[in-house]
C-alpha cells in the first residue's frame, strides 16, 4: 500500500490526453539549434541504501522501494503537478504509449523476466509538460530524467541536480567516497550521469558521413544510439549521442564536453552537409524531399519505419527552406503519432498490423494536407 | 621410478619433514589425486597459467558470495549487474580493473557528494587521497600491461614478479582506503 498522504492511485488512462503530442517536451521544437537538435536529456541513476539493487530485490522489497520513493518524490516536490503511475497496474497499451513518449524505458515496460506476475515498479512524470520523469525499480531504484527541447543540456542538468538534492534530503543514497553513487551496472558508477542529445542527421546520412561521426564518437568514448535508446535503430535519421564514462570526471566536465564541444561540432557538420546538398545536389535533394512528401500525402498503406524515413526527409526539406507550407514541429509530432500505440490511441481502438498501416496512411494524409 | 601404491610410473613427488624426519612419497597421477596431494586440473596448462597470473586467494574468492546479498562473482559475470551496494566491496579486487577499463582509467569519483556527507568529507584530505589513488591506478595499469606482455612472450618468472608487484599495490590501495 502507498504510504499515507501520497497521491491517489492513478486511473489506467492518464488524464491529460496522452495520445496528444502537446505535452511532449522533446517535440516542442523550441530552444537552441532546433534545426538539428530535437532534445537534450539528462539522466541520473540512484539507489537507496539498505536495499539490494532492483534486480536482486524481492517483490516485497521492491514494493517497499516503490513506497519510499513515492513519498520522497512527493516531499521533494519535483513539479507543480505530477502524475504517478504504478506500471505493474497499467495496461500494456498505456505502457507502450509511455515508451513511445520516452517517459519510460523498454526495460521498465517489460519488468523482470524471471518474475511470476507483475513486479512493483512505477514512474512519476511532471505535467502538463512531460519534462521530468522518475522511474522506480528499473535497473536502479531511481532513474531521474530531465528532458529539454533543443540544445539545453545545461538547463536540464541544473534542474536534474536540484531535484536530486531535494530527493536526497528525503532518502539515503548508496554512495562511496571512492566510487561515488553506486549503481547496479558498474558502467554507471560514479556520477550516475548520462547526458544525451537527440539529433536529426538526415544530410550526414545522405552524404554517408554519418559513419565518420559514429567512428569519431566511438573514439571519444561516446555512445551513438537510435531513436529508442540502447539497441534501437536510428529510424528517421534520429540519433542520440551520449557520454559513456561516469567515473573520474565531474558532472561539469561531462556537461562541458558534450554541450560546448562535441554536440556543437556534430551540429556544424550536419549543417555543412545540408549546405553542400543544397548547393551541389540541389535538384536531387528537391526530388528526394518532394517524393517523400508525395508518398506521405498519397499512400493508402504505410509502415511506421517507412513513414519515419519519409518524415525525416520532409523535415530536412523544411529546415533547408525547400518546403514552406509545413512546420518542423508538425512533422516531429507526426513522428510520434505514427508509432503503433499512439496511432491506436488516436484512432480510439486496437488495430492489427494491416489496419494500423491503413490508419497511419490516413492520418498522414489528413495532417499533411491541412 | 614406480608409484608407491601401484605399478604405474611415479610422476608426483612429495617430500615432507615430520618430527625432524624426512618423508618421501612418490605417486602416479591417479594415486596422487586420490590421496589429495594433486588435483586433476593441475595438469591443464591453462590452469597452470592461471595459477601464475591470478593472485593467490582469487580462486577461493571466486566461489565466495557477497555476504550482504548472496550474489557470486560468477552471477555478476553472467548477468552483468551487481546485487547490492556492498558487492562493490565484496568483489573489489576483481571489479576495479573492469571499472577502470569501462571508465577510461577513471577509478576515483570526483563528482557530486551527497549533502549529508559533505560535513564529513574533509576536502583537502580527500584531494590528497584522490591524487594518491590516481597515481596507484596509473602504476597498476602499467604493471598489468607488462604482465600481459610477459605472459604472451612466455616469460613466466617475470610474470610472477609482476603479479606480486600488482598484488602489493592492491594491498596498499586497500590499506589506504581503511
Amino acid at each position: 500500500m502507498p504510504p499515507p498522504g501520497s497521491q491517489p492511485s492513478t486511473p489506467p488512462n492518464p488524464p491529460h490526453h496522452p495520445h496528444d503530442e502537446s505535452g511532449v517536451e522533446w517535440l516542442r521544437g523550441e530552444g537552441a539549434e532546433t534545426d538539428v537538435v530535437l532534445s537534450s536529456r539528462v539522466r541520473l541513476a540512484r539507489n537507496l541504501t539498505s536495499f539490494p539493487f532492483a534486480n536482486r530485490a524481492s517483490s516485497e522489497q521492491r514494493q517497499e522501494i516503490l513506497d519510499i520513493s513515492r513519498s520522497a518524490v512527493r516531499v521533494a516536490g519535483i513539479a507543480d503537478r505530477t502524475l504517478w503511475l504504478n506500471i505493474h497496474e497499467t495496461s500494456p497499451a498505456d505502457r507502450a504509449l509511455l515508451v513511445e513518449r520516452h517517459i519510460i524505458s523498454k526495460q521498465l515496460q517489460r519488468g523482470r523476466a524471471a518474475t511470476v506476475g507483475e513486479d512493483p515498479r512505477g514512474v512519476c512524470v511532471s505535467l502538463p509538460v512531460e519534462r521530468v520523469s522518475i522511474m522506480v525499480n528499473e535497473e536502479d531504484h531511481l532513474r531521474l530524467q530531465v528532458v529539454r527541447s533543443g540544445l539545453a543540456l545545461d538547463e536540464a542538468w541544473r534542474q536534474a541536480d536540484g531535484i536530486d538534492d531535494a530527493l536526497e534530503s528525503a532518502v539515503d543514497y548508496a554512495y562511496s567516497p571512492r566510487l561515488g553513487y553506486l549503481t547496479a551496472c558498474a558502467t554507471n558508477v560514479g556520477t550516475g550521469l548520462r547526458m544525451s542529445a537527440m539529433l536529426h542527421l538526415p544530410a550526414l546520412k545522405i552524404t554517408g558521413d554519418i559513419e565518420k561521426v559514429k567512428k569519431a564518437a566511438g573514439d571519444m568514448c561516446l555512445a551513438v544510439r537510435g531513436f529508442y535508446g540502447e539497441g534501437s535503430e536510428a529510424v528517421g535519421d534520429l540519433y542520440q549521442i551520449s557520454n559513456q564514462t561516469t567515473l573520474g570526471k565531474t558532472e561539469a566536465m561531462i556537461l562541458a564536453d558534450l554541450h560546448e564541444r562535441i554536440i556543437p561540432q556534430v551540429i556544424e557538420y550536419e549543417r555543412l552537409a545540408r549546405k553542400t546538398l543544397l548547393t551541389k545536389r540541389s535538384l536531387a535533394l528537391h526530388d528526394q524531399v518532394y517524393r517523400s512528401l508525395g508518398l506521405l500525402t498519397s499512400a493508402r498503406l504505410i509502415a511506421a519505419e517507412e513513414a519515419m524515413q519519409h518524415l525525416s526527409l520532409v523535415r530536412l526539406g523544411i529546415c533547408t527552406g525547400l518546403v514552406k507550407h509545413l512546420s518542423s514541429k508538425t512533422v516531429a509530432g507526426l513522428m510520434l503519432l505514427v508509432q503503433p500505440a499512439h496511432l491506436q490511441r488516436t484512432v480510439g481502438r486496437e488495430l492489427d498490423q494491416d489496419a494500423r498501416r491503413e490508419a497511419r496512411a490516413t492520418l498522414l494524409r489528413e495532417r499533411l494536407s491541412r | 621410478m614406480k608409484c608407491d601404491q601401484c605399478d604405474n610410473e611415479a610422476t608426483v613427488h612429495e617430500v615432507t619433514v615430520r618430527e625432524g624426519e624426512k618423508v618421501e612419497r612418490h605417486l602416479c597421477e591417479q594415486c596422487a589425486v586420490q590421496v589429495g596431494i594433486a588435483s586433476e586440473s593441475s595438469q591443464n596448462p591453462i590452469e597452470i597459467l592461471k595459477m601464475i597470473v591470478e593472485p593467490p586467494g582469487t580462486r577461493q574468492a571466486k566461489a565466495a558470495a557477497c555476504p550482504t546479498c548472496g550474489l557470486t562473482f560468477e552471477d555478476f559475470r553472467t548477468g552483468g549487474l551487481l546485487g547490492c551496494a556492498n558487492c562493490y566491496e565484496s568483489f573489489e579486487a576483481r571489479l576495479l580493473p573492469l571499472i577502470e577499463r569501462a571508465h577510461e582509467g577513471g577509478l576515483q569519483h570526483t563528482g557530486k557528494i551527497p549533502t549529508r556527507l559533505c560535513g564529513q568529507a574533509e576536502t583537502s584530505k580527500r584531494r590528497v587521497l584522490a591524487a594518491l589513488i590516481e597515481e596507484r591506478a596509473h602504476r597498476a595499469a602499467t604493471i598489468r600491461k607488462q604482465l600481459e606482455d610477459a605472459v604472451k612472450s612466455e616469460q613466466y618468472e617475470r610474470a610472477a614478479q609482476l603479479r606480486d608487484a600488482l598484488q602489493k599495490l592492491t594491498q596498499e590501495q586497500a590499506a589506504g582506503d581503511e
